[in-house]
């Protein structure tokens, strides 16, 4: 298949919004997505990213804001003339048709010649690796088979903008790696724009151009897999990105663009992001695997114990705790085991400093009250 | 239980005893002690359906006079009670049908979630709970030649004279309507609601319009569901008595086939010729049912995901 053939440089979400009830779902969403993008909107569930696609599929109004393809606006349009193609979480295959049907519907809709439908509907069954399950019926094949099915279906009409709602979820682990090479090598090949929802920040990194992180249906940060990785905007985003060691301290001094924090006896010197003034209330925030683990005794750092390991490999997962009472979570090659004593430190530049929230404390974070948005769209049009 | 417990443990590896062996393999079966749970059932429907179905399917080959085909004959030979079978199946499937694609639409509208759904969803079956004789009262009362039906006709100059709509076929037919929709309504709906939503939604994203999505993916899965749902309300409406003798014409154009049995069994005290009638009727009902459900087997009748 051609790439894009639909030919338009920007998509622009601008302002979109959705309320349900008095829930504020998705508020004030802008976004310009350029053809041939890659987005992933990332956030814990209930944080609004599959009301924003269901938003830009036409499943669901928005209560503000438009949406507009360069100059034609699509947030009037019914789904079904938004010409977009979406992968459902659940697939949501025809389960009366045979794959070859299912594939073929969207062609048949658009009352497309017979001939060209069947030679669009075999490349795209070719194209997912299926010629030899085509005349089976959806329920005679594997979760994973489903949802090449389902990705064959969305991206054989050659859509402008491809939706993908948490397209990996139901799958078993390896299955999970092997697609999403698979949706990766289909991106790479097709060049079509995808807007790609999901909870799972490695799959989002490893798979987007550009990341939208949202929580309680707020832009949190816009950026790079790298950005996101290792300049998380606020500490949120720095929790959804892996960084575990989130401690509540208060800066003490701000010199040479570094930031020097205390609590519970605890001294580090950090990197600050964003405007941190002496006496500030902060989070600090460190991956696992930056944080350094020597032998008891060494210079620089602070003095901890071993308390639980996990085996994950090559590299062992263990939470310490410092004589204070600080828990620290790190990654390390040493084969470290509970009761033993080591010392723990950390180069400032991996140690970020965000300001902390007036209201929310990282230990207290989980609960976060919009997780009770029911994000289920209602068919429109 | 009490046969491992008094028994000294057996060395890890010995062969089962034989009886415990034979237990296991029928529990694999689905043989074991719950079945006795099915017992009052079973006897239920011994004493209750297949005693009296064979008795009777006996008696109709005893007739009072002749050989043993002679009342079936007899019911054949005679116009005025043959007749009594097109009689009614021509009330019968236009009510299970118009039952059915009634409830289609109102079904659909009715089972994603709405305000008010309850209320509607009770006005709707209440019919169910009312019987034949409040309903044939009600109708007799709103749709007979002096009723409310016929006054509001005349007073807006529709008509002339009080149109006929009770004591004849339409009267039947209503009342089959009012007692046989909710049934349909509500096995219709449970069939609906075990279709996932999602569905239509990837096929509006494919680019099917409301009525492609209803005809190519809804309907198609609905279907068996609607060919169970006719065959039920089918049966209901074959086997009218209290309404097609109550708002219709039971001498005439609504004598139907269980009239014709009734009097012969209590008006002739004719009992194998009333059984023959019965199992003619029952024939009946199982070829329509037959037809029905053999149509049904065309149609995909697996797993639609939803939550039914």
């Amino acid at each position: 298949m051609s790439p894009a053939t639909s030919g338009f440089s920007e998509l622009r979400l601008d302002g979109v919004s959705r309320r349900f009830g008095s829930q504020d779902a998705l508020s004030d969403l802008d976004l310009t997505i350029r053809a041939g993008e890659f987005i992933a909107l990332l956030g814990p569930s209930g944080c609004g990213k599959s009301t924003a696609l269901n938003c830009l599929a036409g499943l669901l109004p928005l209560t503000a804001g438009s949406i507009w393809q360069d100059e034609r606006r699509v947030d009037t349009l019914p789904p079904e003339r938004r010409g977009f193609g979406m992968v459902f979480q659940s697939y949501a295959l025809f389960p009366h048709m045979s794959v070859r049907a299912n594939v073929a519907f969207g062609l048949r809709m658009r009352r497309l010649p017979k001939d060209e439908i069947r030679r669009r509907t075999a490349e795209a069954i070719r194209l997912v690796r299926l010629e030899e399950h085509a005349d089976k019926l959806p329920g005679q094949l594997s979760g994973g088979q489903q949802q090449r099915v389902a990705i064959a279906r969305a991206v054989v009409l050659e859509p402008s903008l491809v939706l993908m709602d948490e397209p990996l979820s139901n799958l078993d682990a390896k299955l999970r790696l092997e697609m999403r090479t698979e949706i990766r090598r289909l991106h790479q090949s097709l060049g079509l724009t995808t807007v790609y929802v999901t909870h799972d920040q490695e799959e989002a990194l490893s798979l987007a151009d550009r990341l939208v992180v949202l929580r309680g249906g707020r832009v949190q940060q816009i950026g790079s897999p790298q950005e996101l990785h290792t300049r998380p905007g606020n500490w949120h985003v720095a929790d959804f990105m892996g960084y575990r060691n989130l401690w509540p301290m208060r800066a003490r001094s701000v010199e040479d663009g570094l930031v020097t924090v205390e609590a519970d006896g605890l001294r580090l010197v950090g990197d600050p992001v964003g405007r941190i003034a002496p006496g500030d209330a902060v989070i600090a925030g460190v991956r696992p695997e930056d944080v350094r683990v020597d032998a008891p005794g060494a210079p620089n750092g602070v003095p901890a114990e071993i308390e639980v390991v996990e085996y994950q490999g090559r590299e062992l997962a263990a939470e310490a705790r410092t004589a204070s009472g600080v828990q620290v979570h790190v990654r390390t090659e040493q084969r470290v085991a509970p009761g033993d004593r080591v010392t723990l430190s950390v180069t400032p530049q991996r140690l970020l400093v965000f300001p902390a929230d007036a209201d929310e404390q990282p230990a207290a974070a989980p609960g976060d009250p919009v997780d009770a948005v029911v994000e289920e769209p209602g068919l429109v049009g | 239980m009490s046969t491992t417990a008094t028994r000294p443990a057996r060395p890890a590896g010995a062969p089962q005893s034989p009886r415990a062996h034979w237990r296991h393999r029928l529990a694999e079966r689905g043989v074991d002690q719950q079945l006795w749970l099915l017992a009052p059932a079973v006897l239920f429907v011994v004493l209750l359906f297949l005693y009296p179905f064979f008795y009777g399917l006996g008696l109709s080959f005893q007739p009072t006079e002749g050989g043993p085909l002679s009342d079936y004959a007899r019911f054949f030979g005679d116009a005025y009670q043959r007749d009594t079978m097109w009689i009614t199946l021509g009330i019968a499937l236009p009510a299970a049908l118009l039952n059915v694609l009634a409830a289609v639409p109102i079904a659909y509208r009715m089972r994603g979630r709405f305000r008010g759904k309850r209320l509607v969803t009770i006005l709707l079956v209440v019919p169910i709970t009312l019987g034949t004789v409040l309903t044939a009262q009600g109708l007799l009362n709103f749709l007979g030649p002096t009723g409310w039906f016929n006054r509001i006709l005349m007073a807006l100059h529709l008509t002339d004279e009080p149109v006929r709509l009770v004591h004849n076929y339409w009267g039947v037919f209503f009342s089959l309507i009012i007692t046989g929709f909710p049934f349909a309504f509500l096995l219709v709906l449970s069939y609906l609601t075990g279709i996932d939503p999602t569905l239509e939604r990837a096929a509006a994203t494919l680019g099917a319009g409301w009525w492609q999505r209803f005809r190519m993916v809804t309907l198609p899965l609905l279907m068996p569901g609607l060919a169970t749902t006719f065959c039920l309300t089918f049966v209901l409406a074959f086997s009218v008595f209290p309404s097609a003798v109550l708002v219709g014409n039971p001498a005439g154009e609504t004598r139907v086939i269980s009239i014709a049995a009734y009097q012969a069994a209590y008006e002739q005290y004719d009992y194998p010729y009333a059984s023959a009638i019965a199992m003619v009727m029952g024939l009946i009902e199982l070829v329509v049912i037959s037809v029905v459900l053999l149509a049904r087997t065309r149609f995909y009748t697996g797993s639609t995901g939803g939550k039914g």
